[in-house]
């Protein structure tokens, strides 16, 4: 008897041990899905500030515009405290963001702005746009400069 | 018996006399600034270059801040945690005492105005490739930028490393000038060069270290073990970074790879200085590691 309760409890402990890692494997999907999708639109701008593809004023509004609304995203579901890169190998994401999730916020919040200045005139001057990219660069390097692990 | 014991001595002379003269500090001569005077304009282009500020500003210093020199940034190592001084023009806790030679031995042969020998943590590896006229232009730059008197912190290194005269060994089997990539068919490559591997000194994270910290010239940016033991750093070689040209100057500039991920880390830093160059300069770097074998 003492014995099935032992196994049953483990059993139930392992059970609750695995939810917790799905649910935070899911959130750990899901801004990396999220940063992916910015990833794709900041790409179709950056090819046009490099020359790789011609300067189409509307696709780069469409790109912009959807880098404001991805930008803008609730994401606070997304990075539940202990989704990080000591708990799982799935994240490059430090545990010092849980320490400094202030700081975070604020930096999430400059991409936000450096979106906003893209979107004003991503549809209608492509030298600006050139400029504004580095803005974008720069918001995306200030949280992966103390925030995101080293590949191995 | 006598003989023996005086010839024992007399070896045991020698030997301590080549050992001075093996860890002696070795300033650069007299007439090597031959009567340059600084440009700080041009200083402040080299500066840049130098990334000077990514290591020397206050930890986290962010905009204008970036330009006092404070020092007190960590740099944990096999070796030890070096702590970055004070480089601002204070007379006292920086180096606003210092004069143009005083710089130019600092950065080309890692010599102090007092003559000891500076822990290689400060590139001079890679500045000994740098053109002294660099360093005096640097030096009048330098001079312009807000004095702090932030007090230094010791360095936190235990023995024998902490014993300074034995980096003077070290640096005569290890320091020399010669370019890694002997020869440079372009200009645009010979900018790349210096910028690479003289100034910019991108090697001292790039490329991989032996037990005593001697950079393996034989795997030159091929990656590396991060000195903080957090993962590693990418390899920047032909075989190991296929971007082409114009990606590795949009990198520099933006921070933004091709897949439009961003620089993360210590690079960011880099990039914070790299970006303020002219497009020229990010495209003679692209065309260096184009041109490595």
């Amino acid at each position: 008897m003492k014995r099935i309760f032992a196994t049953t409890a483990l059993a139930v402990a392992l059970s609750f041990g695995a939810g917790i890692s799905t649910a935070q494997d899911a959130a750990i999907e899901a801004r990396q899905n999220l940063m992916q999708l910015q990833a794709f639109n900041l790409g179709q701008l950056g090819a046009m500030a490099k020359g790789e593809m011609p300067y189409d004023a509307e696709q780069a509004q469409v790109a912009a515009d959807n880098l404001v609304a991805l930008a803008r995203l609730d994401q606070s579901a997304m990075w539940p405290e202990g989704s990080d890169s000591f708990a799982t190998d799935k994240t490059r994401a430090k545990p010092a963001i849980w320490d400094n999730f202030s700081d975070l916020m604020e930096k999430d919040q400059a991409l936000v702005e450096a979106a906003v200045a893209m979107q004003e005139i991503a549809g209608t001057d492509l030298d600006a746009l050139r400029g504004r990219m580095e803005q974008v660069g720069k918001a995306c390097g200030a949280c992966h400069e103390d925030y995101r692990e080293p590949k191995n | 018996m006598r003989r023996i014991i005086v010839y024992f001595l007399a070896l045991a002379l020698i030997g301590v006399g080549v050992a001075w003269a093996i860890t002696m500090p070795r300033p650069l001569s007299d007439d090597a600034l031959s009567g340059h005077t600084g440009d700080a304009a041009r200083g402040e282009a080299v500066f840049n270059a130098a990334g000077c500020a990514a290591c020397h500003m206050a930890p986290k210093a962010e905009d204008d801040a970036r330009l006092v020199l404070a020092g007190g940034q960590r740099f944990p190592s096999p070796f030890g945690t070096f702590v970055a001084p004070n480089i601002s023009p204070d007379p006292e806790h920086g180096i606003g005492g210092w004069g143009a030679a005083d710089l130019a031995n600092a950065m080309l042969r890692g010599v102090s105005p007092e003559g000891a020998h500076y822990y290689p943590v400060f590139p001079y590896t890679s500045y000994a490739k740098m053109r002294p006229e660099d360093a005096v232009d640097l030096h009048a730059y330098l001079q312009t930028l807000s004095p702090t008197q932030q007090e230094n912190a010791p360095h936190e290194v235990g023995f024998p490393f902490n014993i300074r005269r034995l980096l003077g060994g070290w640096k005569t089997l290890f320091l020399n000038d010669d370019w890694v990539l002997e020869t440079a068919d372009t200009e645009e490559i010979a900018r790349g060069r210096y910028l690479v591997e003289a100034l910019g000194h991108c090697a001292e994270c790039h490329t991989p270290r032996d037990a005593l910290g001697v950079l393996q010239r034989d795997q030159w940016l091929a990656g590396a073990a991060n000195p903080t033991g957090d993962g590693r750093i990418p390899g920047i070689s032909p075989d190991k970074l296929d971007w082409n040209a114009q990606d590795i100057a949009y990198y520099l500039q933006s921070g933004l790879t091709p897949e439009y991920d961003s620089a993360g880390g210590h690079m960011v830093a880099v990039i914070d200085n790299i970006s303020r160059l002219p497009d020229s300069d990010r495209a003679a770097i692209a065309a260096y590691l184009k041109a490595l074998p």
